[in-house]
């Protein structure tokens, strides 16, 4: 039974505006041609294809159903599972069900802990115990090491034979149509990711890649888990910012007067209280209202749900300024030219000056704020979880992640997998999202242009 | 310029009344106090009169904004309002959940926040400057493109990960200085080294990157081609001409957080165990103290405004055309 969370149904709704505005940018030279030019740069295609592979893993994570349960007699109508899961956790079902007792380390086959184990002549001892899953297909330990590399290189044998023949597809569908592209550096990117997917698919059959953690739940999962949560975030924040930051930035630059006077007041005094106090104030709040009202969500991940949507909404309302002051201005610089003013003389009215003249115009700064916002509030996740005022902690992110994992930085040796997943996890995503928004903000900026 | 500075501070009033309007609004209107006695007790069950209890220790089983059978001025004064959001004015902050004046707890835990950010500040300030000037110095060369290439990396990095990897390596692996804690006097350099050198590699990427755009601006204005023109040498151009020039909206750009750094810093303070404001705050959020984090709202704003004055005030300084409006 198909499940729609908040979230999945604005993530939905934000693909199907990206993809219409691609549609109607397709036909309009002053929309096309700088993505015409973003797309020429080489880093922005190679980190265009890293987000790519991301967004499709969040994409697949954000479609939800409830499994059937077995049916307990023939006649039964169909019973279904309390649990939403995703497409995600379908096609990584081996690795969410592998529970281990706690930590092990990458592809180990023994637990991180002593513990007591039987022996076969009856007597306990205490020593590492075998995985429950982790290398279990082993007949002797002492193969491990050459499992691991046949698993290795079966898999980059996969992973090139799956990259050439998207190469080859591609050459027919893509080259020909856009030859300007630098198609060298997407697949070379993709090479990478590829690289590093196929062995570890290879190795998730039968190893935890990148260890268990705490309870036993494989820290490859919840890093792909995580990635759904920093893109929602990244993302569906948007939908709040920007309806905010272009009304009230283009009606202050435009209106002039008291409305000019109004906007600025309330931007500079939501602007004065230090960011991250006034989101903890506000999470605060929607923390007390959720455990007051947890009769409206009949299940935690709806809960769970509500508040990753409410952390949006706090994000989108407190960081809206920024793009309220830049537009603000640029409505000042362009009400006063002459086309507008002409406009003015020829009684066109202000709805129409603004849909027609303004907005097309400031298009590109909404577009390059868009973008560059998107890593740095990936990064605000991480820390917001860190401070308490993050998502829900039964929501998988990278915040929750190392919030985690740094509770185990005392313990000797070190559990430092969870921490590592969760660093490579999220650098590669913000590297890639930073140097995509270059390429944007110099494809988009008019004053780059030489 | 007198005037100017006065009208200024005068617009800053609105703005604090503001933002004692919204904290107001966000701590009693949202959530009844019924509701954060309810989380706070954080029983499902919990009797009225323990909710009752918790209100009246708290002062909050008044009326909100209007005390009608009260008499005289006491009509406004013996509100919650009044108490918990028009005191804030006179900096009576009340007290914490652990029942200790809030305003004290703030005076003392002032001075370590201050040993830590202000080191971070000062020392983060010439680092990026000096790379920013060497990058811009080289443009266009392979040192160049390898420093920006390095920056956008330090910026993609979670300031989380330079805290555990600085702590991992420097006091776990090499034993250097102490993992976390904090003393009073000189011995609290032991204990302050590693935070400054991590709250100065955290923000390194971001700022050089932006003071290197900042140079490159600069020296692509005419005076600088005309330095050239003249035959000075590329260094003399470099340090006599653009340094001073881009100094002035670098530091007009960072005058406004000059005031904010009281506040010291939420996340490295609480990971080093050092008593300061920021630590305070984190620890407020984390037991849920209202009280607490209102307060610490409250003062955050109004030195974030003192940084705008201070803002505007340098900007008279160094631009004869505002000084003279």
């Amino acid at each position: 039974m198909p499940v729609v969370l908040a979230t999945d149904f604005l993530v939905w709704l934000l693909v199907l505006a990206v993809a219409s505005f691609a549609w109607y940018s397709r036909r309009r030279a002053h929309l096309a041609a700088p993505w015409a030019r973003v797309f020429r740069s080489r880093t922005a295609v190679a980190s265009a294809v890293v987000l790519a592979c991301y967004i499709l893993v969040g994409l697949l994570d954000s479609l939800h159903y409830r499994p059937a349960l077995p049916a307990r007699d023939a006649g039964a109508p169909v019973a279904y599972s309390v649990e939403a899961r995703s497409l995600l956790d379908l096609g990584l079902a081996p690795l969410r069900e592998r529970f281990e007792k706690t930590y092990s380390a990458p592809l180990a086959t023994r637990l991180f802990q002593r513990e007591q184990v039987e022996l076969p002549d009856g007597r306990t001892a205490r020593d590492f115990p075998r995985l429950r899953h982790g290398g279990a297909h082993l007949e002797a330990e002492a193969d491990w090491g050459k499992d691991v590399v046949l698993r290795a290189l079966a898999g980059l044998a996969a992973a090139f034979a799956l990259w050439s023949v998207v190469l080859i597809c591609a050459r027919r569908a893509l080259v020909r149509r856009w030859p300007n592209v630098p198609w060298g550096a997407a697949a070379a990117a993709l090479g990478a990711i590829l690289a590093l997917a196929g062995p570890a698919a290879m190795l998730a059959d039968g190893f935890h890649v990148l260890g268990t953690n705490q309870v036993g739940q494989d820290v490859l999962y919840q890093a792909l888990k995580s990635i759904r949560t920093s893109l929602v975030i990244g993302t569906v924040t948007t939908l709040v910012l920007l309806p905010l930051g272009i009304m009230a930035g283009i009606a202050a630059g435009y209106f002039r007067g008291w409305v000019d006077d109004v906007i600025q007041y309330l931007y500079t005094t939501l602007n004065s209280i230090p960011g991250v106090l006034l989101i903890a104030a506000f999470v605060l709040m929607l923390q007390v209202f959720l455990d007051n009202h947890g009769d409206w969500f009949p299940t935690t991940a709806q809960r769970a749900d509500m508040r990753l949507l409410g952390l949006c909404a706090i994000l989108g309302l407190t960081s809206w300024t920024g793009l309220a002051r830049l537009l603000r201005g640029e409505a000042l610089k362009l009400s006063e030219l002459e086309y507008i003013q002409a406009a003015h003389a020829f009684g066109v009215s202000h709805a129409r000056i603004l849909a027609r003249h303004i907005l097309p115009n400031v298009a590109h700064i909404v577009i390059i704020t868009l973008v560059l916002d998107f890593s740095g509030l990936v990064l605000a996740e991480a820390v917001l979880s860190y401070v308490g005022v993050g998502v829900d902690p039964s929501t998988t992110s990278f915040g929750t992640m190392i919030n985690a994992a740094r509770l185990e930085m005392a313990r000797e040796p070190m559990v430092w997998w969870s921490l590592a997943a969760a660093f490579v996890f999220m650098f590669a995503l913000v590297l890639a999202a930073n140097l995509f928004a270059d390429a944007v903000r110099d494809g988009f900026d008019p004053r780059v242009r030489v | 310029m007198l005037g100017y500075i006065l009208r200024r501070t005068l617009y800053a009033i609105p703005i604090l009344v503001g933002i004692n309007l919204l904290t107001f609004a966000l701590f009693f209107l949202v959530n009844t106090p019924d509701d954060m006695a309810r989380l706070q007790l954080g029983v499902k069950r919990v009797t009225p009169e323990a909710i009752a209890k918790w209100k009246a220790e708290r002062g909050y089983d008044r009326p909100l904004l209007w005390n009608a059978p009260a008499a005289g001025t006491k009509k406004f004064t013996d509100t919650i309002f009044f108490d918990k959001s028009v005191k804030l004015f006179a900096l009576d902050f009340g007290r914490a959940e652990d029942n200790r004046d809030i305003f004290n707890e703030i005076r003392t835990r002032m001075g370590p926040s201050l040993a830590l950010a202000v080191p971070v500040f000062l020392v983060g300030l010439m680092v990026n400057i000096t790379f920013a000037l060497g990058m811009a110095f080289f443009r266009a060369t392979y040192l160049d493109l390898w420093g920006v290439v390095l920056c956008v990396a330090m910026m993609s990095i979670s300031s989380l990960f330079y805290i555990i990897g600085g702590q991992y390596l420097i006091s776990k692996l090499w034993h250097l200085v102490p993992i976390s804690g904090y003393e009073g006097g000189v011995d609290a350099a032991k204990f302050l080294v590693l935070p400054v050198l991590i709250g100065v590699i955290g923000a390194f990427g971001s700022s050089t990157r932006f003071y290197r755009t900042l140079f490159l601006e600069e020296m692509g204005k005419d005076y600088v081609r005309t330095a050239r023109a003249k035959g000075l040498a590329e260094s003399v151009v470099m340090f006599r001409h653009v340094l001073k020039n881009a100094l002035i909206p670098i530091l007009t750009g960072v005058v406004v957080v000059i005031p904010t750094l009281f506040l010291g810093s939420l996340i490295t303070e609480s990971f080093f165990g050092i008593p300061g404001l920021g630590s305070y705050t984190i620890d407020a959020i984390q037991a849920q103290d209202f009280a607490v984090v209102r307060s610490m709202v409250f003062i955050g704003s109004v030195l974030y405004i003192v940084g705008l004055l201070l803002t505007d005030i340098s900007y008279t300084l160094v631009d004869p055309r505002v000084r003279l409006a």
